[in-house]
């Protein structure tokens, strides 16, 4: 029984990462921009097809290594072409315009790739159970909760400490003023937008190894990290990883107890989030107005 | 009492509504076609009441629409095999769900507001998926049809007779439309527009504001669940993608395409959007790149929409005749 709970906790965390991996890419574009990226699940599903296609040549460690930094120049070029363009309009056009992306981008993946689920080989010193009592204990579970773990570790360390992430924070606060003091915001968006699509990118390679591929693979995880953010806090990186790991946690033991509310247990969770605390679990006061 | 659209306007949209089925069948399409056109063109107006007119960007509106469609599809299954019936509890069941959920929400504004409402949205989606001894899961609630109406001195057969269901749903649209327009003329509609052009301004004069947005949700909600009625009769099926958040997604882009400020806007969008859908997914398996590309180039090149541009080319005329 403890086997079995410890099991769901550790795969519910897993799946909370992955969450929470997304979700603070959104949330970076999200607080800088002002721009909810619905196409942040098509970058991830990019990513993951990248590594698979690269894979055979460089290996899963190369592709691991290149297929994000592919995705973020994608991300780079979507933001200069498309992105841009509807900075400070009504919210409303910028929802459309990565919808419409999020569609080109499944169809698009389909094309290249096909409709049906591919396999996606991760290293043979990665796949097998460390112990045959903890059968669940893999070492690619593991070393996804490092790698993941590590990304958020490099992430709050650029954004507290080099130029570009004070930057990035400082324009959170206030775009403008950022601008005054003469920081170029139009490559500061841009950088941005890329570190974000950087994170999509590699959480696509890891849930690929995880959940196999198809291209459907990133609307599937967009709209829990959605639940993510909102349940964290709007405007707070820390309340986003926070509400990735719950919702993942939550939804994994779920899984054990009520397998049909898999799915549910989470918007249930948003729903009394909202009902007591509508500005998140973290969120900053009076930012959700 | 201000006119929402010109009289004129207004006589040309009800002219062509009423003779659709024969133009449609001119233009290569079919009465079917007519018929959804009016379905999502109400539900694009529906989701336009508090797009366009109250200013709150719901990206949730697909739930709602599912839930009607729902609602009626097993109440003539599993209950009574009545369409008047089984409409009354579509509608009510996404009322009622709008009415729980408002709650939540009303205090939220703007993008957040949107995220809110399309991850709400997914509830329904996943319950229609899961529950699959109920809903049919993912292939979709069959094996039920819709009934013919009953008027007492007369039966109207809506199943076999394509024209006369479309007249049945331009009957109801009239109704649902007719009531809209009343609302948004009364002085609520009007306070609905003034918390739309300055909120903090409407909450200065004594307005309460979360109550009218809530109110607005509801309405809104209930005209769309009323849509969902019909879209689940006019397919005699339903399955979860009419309450998945695409579904959602291609309401706002009806309304945009059209024109949010405009009345009749969202009902002319959704005749482009179904026509054009129909078409292009005829011709290509990639329609999913073609509806994207479409999102794109409408945000770029029509944020006003169609009746938008037209507003402002007479009123660019109008400039040119004074001068």
């Amino acid at each position: 029984m403890t086997q079995l709970i410890l099991f769901n906790v550790f795969n519910g965390l897993i799946i909370g990462a992955f969450y929470a991996l997304m979700a603070l890419g959104l949330s970076l574009i999200l607080n800088l921009s002002g721009v909810i990226n619905f196409a942040h699940g098509g970058f991830l599903a990019l990513g993951a097809y990248i590594a698979y296609s690269l894979s055979p040549h460089i290996g899963f460690w190369g592709a691991l290594v290149v297929a994000p930094v592919a995705t973020a120049v994608v991300g780079l070029v979507v933001e200069r072409v498309l992105i841009r363009r509807v900075y400070g309009r009504d919210p409303l056009y910028s929802l459309l315009l990565t919808f419409g992306l999020a569609y080109i981008f499944e169809d698009v993946l389909r094309y290249i790739w096909g409709a049906q689920s591919v396999p996606f080989p991760i290293p043979p010193a990665l796949a097998s159970p460390l112990s045959p009592e903890y059968f669940f204990l893999t070492g690619y579970r593991l070393f996804m909760v490092a790698l993941v773990a590590a990304a958020v570790v490099a992430l709050f360390v650029i954004l507290n400490r080099t130029k570009l992430g004070i930057r990035i924070r400082a324009g959170t606060q206030d775009l403008e003023t950022v601008n005054v003091l003469g920081v170029n915001v139009r490559i500061l968006r841009n950088l941005n937008f890329g570190l974000g699509t950087y994170l999509a990118g590699l959480a696509g390679v890891l849930a690929a190894g995880m959940l196999g591929l198809q291209p459907t693979i990133g609307t599937s995880l967009i709209m829990p990290s959605f639940v993510a953010i909102i349940v964290g806090g709007l405007g707070s990186l820390p309340g986003t990883l926070l509400g990735g790991l719950l919702i993942g946690v939550a939804s994994g033991l779920t899984t054990m107890f009520f397998p049909s509310a898999t799915e549910a247990v989470m918007y249930v969770m948003m729903g009394l989030v909202l009902l007591v605390r509508p500005r998140g679990l973290l969120g900053e006061e009076g930012r959700v107005q | 009492m201000t006119r929402l659209e010109k009289p004129a306007l207004t006589a040309f949209v009800w002219l062509a509504l009423l003779t659709m089925p024969w133009w449609m069948n001119a233009i290569g399409g079919y009465t079917e076609l007519a018929s959804r056109v009016l379905v999502l063109g109400l539900a694009a107006m529906a989701l336009n009441f508090l797009l366009g007119y109250t200013g709150v960007l719901s990206f949730g509106h697909a739930a709602y629409f599912g839930l009607g469609a729902y609602g009626v599809g097993m109440m003539i299954k599993f209950v009574v095999p009545s369409t008047p019936l089984g409409m009354l509890v579509g509608v009510a069941t996404g009322t009622v769900a709008a009415a729980v959920l408002g709650l939540l929400i009303v205090k939220l504004r703007g993008v957040y507001f949107a995220m809110v409402t399309i991850a709400f949205g997914q509830v329904f989606y996943f319950i229609a998926f899961r529950w699959n001894s109920v809903t049919g899961g993912d292939d979709g609630l069959t094996g039920w049809k819709r009934q013919a109406l009953d008027l007492g001195f007369t039966q109207v057969d809506l199943l076999g007779n394509d024209r006369a269901f479309y007249y049945f749903l331009l009957f109801v649209f009239a109704l649902a439309v007719g009531a809209m327009a009343l609302i948004l003329r009364s002085p609520f509609g009007r306070t609905l527009v003034a918390i739309r052009e300055n909120e903090r301004r409407a909450r200065f004069l004594g307005i309460p504001v979360e109550r009218h947005i809530w109110l607005s949700f509801v309405i809104s909600c209930f005209f769309v669940s009323l849509a969902g009625t019909l879209y689940a009769l006019l397919n005699n099926f339903v399955d979860p993608r009419a309450l998945r958040w695409d579904q959602s997604g291609n309401f706002v882009i009806m309304a945009v395409l059209g024109g949010m400020r405009s009345f009749w806007g969202p009902l002319v969008g959704a005749a482009i959007f179904v026509v054009l859908q129909d078409y292009v997914s005829s011709h290509t398996e990639n329609w999913m790149s073609f509806v994207g590309l479409f999102f794109v180039l409408v945000v770029l090149f029509f944020p006003r929409g169609v009746m938008g541009i037209l507003a402002r080319r007479r009123a660019t005329d109008a400039t040119k005749e004074g001068a």
